[in-house]
């Protein structure tokens, strides 16, 4: 009697790998833009224990302070109040929950959104390829910004209705990418066999191609919460984003632009630092595992 | 050649109507057309009378039909705010659109050709590592962002620059340079890797092997053939900044039709917000058609290829 062994025996021993440096190590490894969008996010998280005071409500005794090592300022407030006397330091506190928040949801939105509909075009081809593709180049030709304020101005100015414009707007960077990635894989020995085997579409698109793009849409990801984040700031700068009293940085530099002229400098730089650094540690990481992960992507 | 011609033209068509019909659905679909398009607290019968007028009582394609019937004419209907047809508001904001994106373009490649040449001629100097800082933040700070400290370094703390408005030469500095930064990196990226490209062909060592001076090997059979690409996509581009300085104009109250364009959102004028999105895309979709015409015109193999 012959005994079959099974399959995954001969699997087993694989002789193990040389251990790869430790990936901190790598050149050019992002380490202060990570830390950064760490630190970002811890503050977001714990937003309610790290903030001296409510974000929205203010006095108007203490309006316009300015911050602690200035003239008049105090430690009370360390970055000063705002127009309606509103703690600085808290509202920016709270504010990177909002973009955080606003921030990934809404790149999940549109990557979720993309990625099914580049799979879907590419794989399938023929007509829904066409509807797909044709749709795609009619949406990019709309500016990013202005087609995000006319959604706005339709359903009106909500978080949750942003972040479903923002995903509205920009899936058709993913499918267009993914698109392009699952036309490559179609034409793979591990596609043509998987036909071969007789599996179905669906199995093939869903177990063959999707674990194959997860990479390239990853990348895509990291370098869409930089645009998302710095659209989302835009549409709340022009007043058709994330609704007041809620703190949003971009709501914040738009209702300090008024006290600029007169010397209310901190109202607008500090939440545009945060921005600056949010977007700038989001591009940069984005960079970086674009060249790393994917050598595909590297001419975007 | 025609075939060609004819399926770009068919393909741009094709976009001009997703896109018709793409804001056609969306004003339709999240609800009442007309609480957008009459005016905040209209009376019954207004909104009746423009419920008539709209033949909302009629199949969608039909409505359709007289929606693009009247883009078609011109027709973009009245401001609320304004009074005025939006058509007409529109040439009004125009030619300040136009010179702030042409001093815009004018910066930008002012900046980013010569910036683009030196970062490919010295690669990983030091001329490089700072155009790549320069384009990385250009393409990553916000433009309210930039324009806000150029305000507070140049009007507030300097007072050398006027902080808003229009009139002067002085005035346009400023969101010119905003507006500009951005495409200044797009220009500088795409000088840099096409010279990089051109740099290693043969050409260019033939010149090379010729004797020729650094100088005019770089300058002259190097630029010429590099700049083709920098070219197009700057004159697409002078077309998208003409659309995208909403932002800009808003900082800098510049009276262009991004401002236009705030304007509608905050006065809830909604047929201007409509007519500045479809004339924009429409503008956008024609300008990608007469460069890829221009293109199979000038380069066979483009033709040939399709």
């Amino acid at each position: 009697m012959t005994v079959i062994t099974p399959p995954e025996a001969a699997i087993v021993t694989v002789a193990s790998a040389p251990r790869p440096a430790a990936f901190w190590r790598l050149k050019g490894f992002p380490l202060i833009p990570i830390l950064i969008l760490v630190f970002i996010a811890l503050v977001a998280i714990f937003a309610d224990v790290l903030a001296p005071y409510d974000p929205t409500i203010g006095s108007l005794a203490r309006r316009f302070r300015p911050p602690f090592w200035q003239e008049g300022g105090s430690t009370a407030y360390l970055l000063g109040t705002d127009h309606v006397g509103r703690d600085v330091l808290s509202r920016l506190i709270y504010g990177a929950r909002v973009s955080m928040v606003v921030g990934i949801t809404a790149v999940l939105v549109a990557g979720g959104i993309g990625t099914l509909l580049g799979i879907l075009s590419g794989y399938l081809g023929g007509w829904a390829d066409q509807v797909v593709m044709r749709l795609t180049d009619t949406w990019l030709a709309l500016p990013a910004l202005t087609f995000a304020i006319f959604l706005a101005a339709i359903v009106g100015p909500s978080e949750l209705n942003i972040i479903l414009i923002l995903g509205l707007v920009y899936w058709t960077r993913y499918a267009r990418v993914i698109r392009g990635e699952v036309l490559s894989l179609k034409q793979r020995e591990f596609v043509r066999l998987a036909i071969v085997a007789g599996c179905s579409s669906r199995t093939i698109m869903w177990r063959h191609i999707l674990p194959n793009v997860i990479n390239s849409a990853v990348v895509l990801a990291t370098l869409m919460l930089g645009v998302v984040i710095v659209t989302e700031a835009s549409l709340s700068f022009l007043g058709v984003g994330v609704p007041p009293p809620k703190p949003a940085w971009g709501l914040m530099m738009a209702d300090g632009k008024k006290g600029l002229l007169v010397g209310y400098w901190w109202l607008t730089v500090f939440p545009g630092v945060c921005i600056m650094l949010m977007v700038l540690s989001a591009n940069l990481l984005g960079d970086w595992l674009r060249v790393k992960l994917d050598p595909q992507l590297r001419q975007l | 050649m025609k075939q060609y011609i004819l399926r770009r033209v068919g393909y741009s068509l094709l976009s001009l109507f997703l896109l018709s019909l793409t804001i056609f659905l969306f004003v339709r679909v999240t609800g009442d057309p007309v609480a957008l398009l009459t005016e905040p607290g209209a009376s019954q019968e207004d909104i009746e009378a423009m419920h008539r007028q709209f033949g909302l009582d009629q199949p969608l394609w039909v409505q359709y039909w007289h929606f693009i019937a009247s883009f078609i004419t011109g027709d973009f209907g009245q401001s609320f705010y304004y009074r005025t047809p939006v058509l007409d508001l529109y040439f009004q904001r125009l030619p300040n659109s136009l010179i702030l994106a042409a001093v815009a373009m004018a910066l930008s490649l002012v900046i980013g050709i010569p910036s683009g040449i030196l970062a490919a001629v010295r690669v990983d100097g030091f001329w490089d590592s700072a155009g790549k800082l320069f384009a990385l933040l250009g393409l990553s700070l916000p433009q309210f962002w930039v324009g806000l400290v150029l305000i507070l370094v140049f009007s507030v703390s300097l007072g050398w620059l006027p902080s808003s408005g229009s009139g002067s030469f002085l005035h346009i500095l400023m969101p010119a340079f905003t507006l500009g930064w951005y495409f200044a990196a797009a220009h500088m990226r795409l000088t840099r890797s096409s010279m990089l490209e051109v740099m290693g062909s043969e050409y260019v060592k033939l010149a090379r092997l010729k004797g020729l001076p650094e100088a005019l090997v770089i300058g002259k059979h190097a630029l010429k053939n590099a700049l083709i690409p920098v070219i197009t996509l700057a004159g697409i581009n002078l077309v998208v900044m003409i659309n995208v300085a909403v932002i800009v104009e808003t900082v800098f109250a510049w009276p262009g039709i991004g401002r236009l364009l705030y304007e509608g959102v905050t006065f809830r004028d909604f047929p201007v917000v409509q007519a500045v999105v479809v004339i924009g895309g429409s503008m956008i979709i024609l300008v990608n058609l007469l460069i890829d015409i221009l293109y199979a015109l000038i380069d066979p193999r483009i033709r040939l290829e399709s």
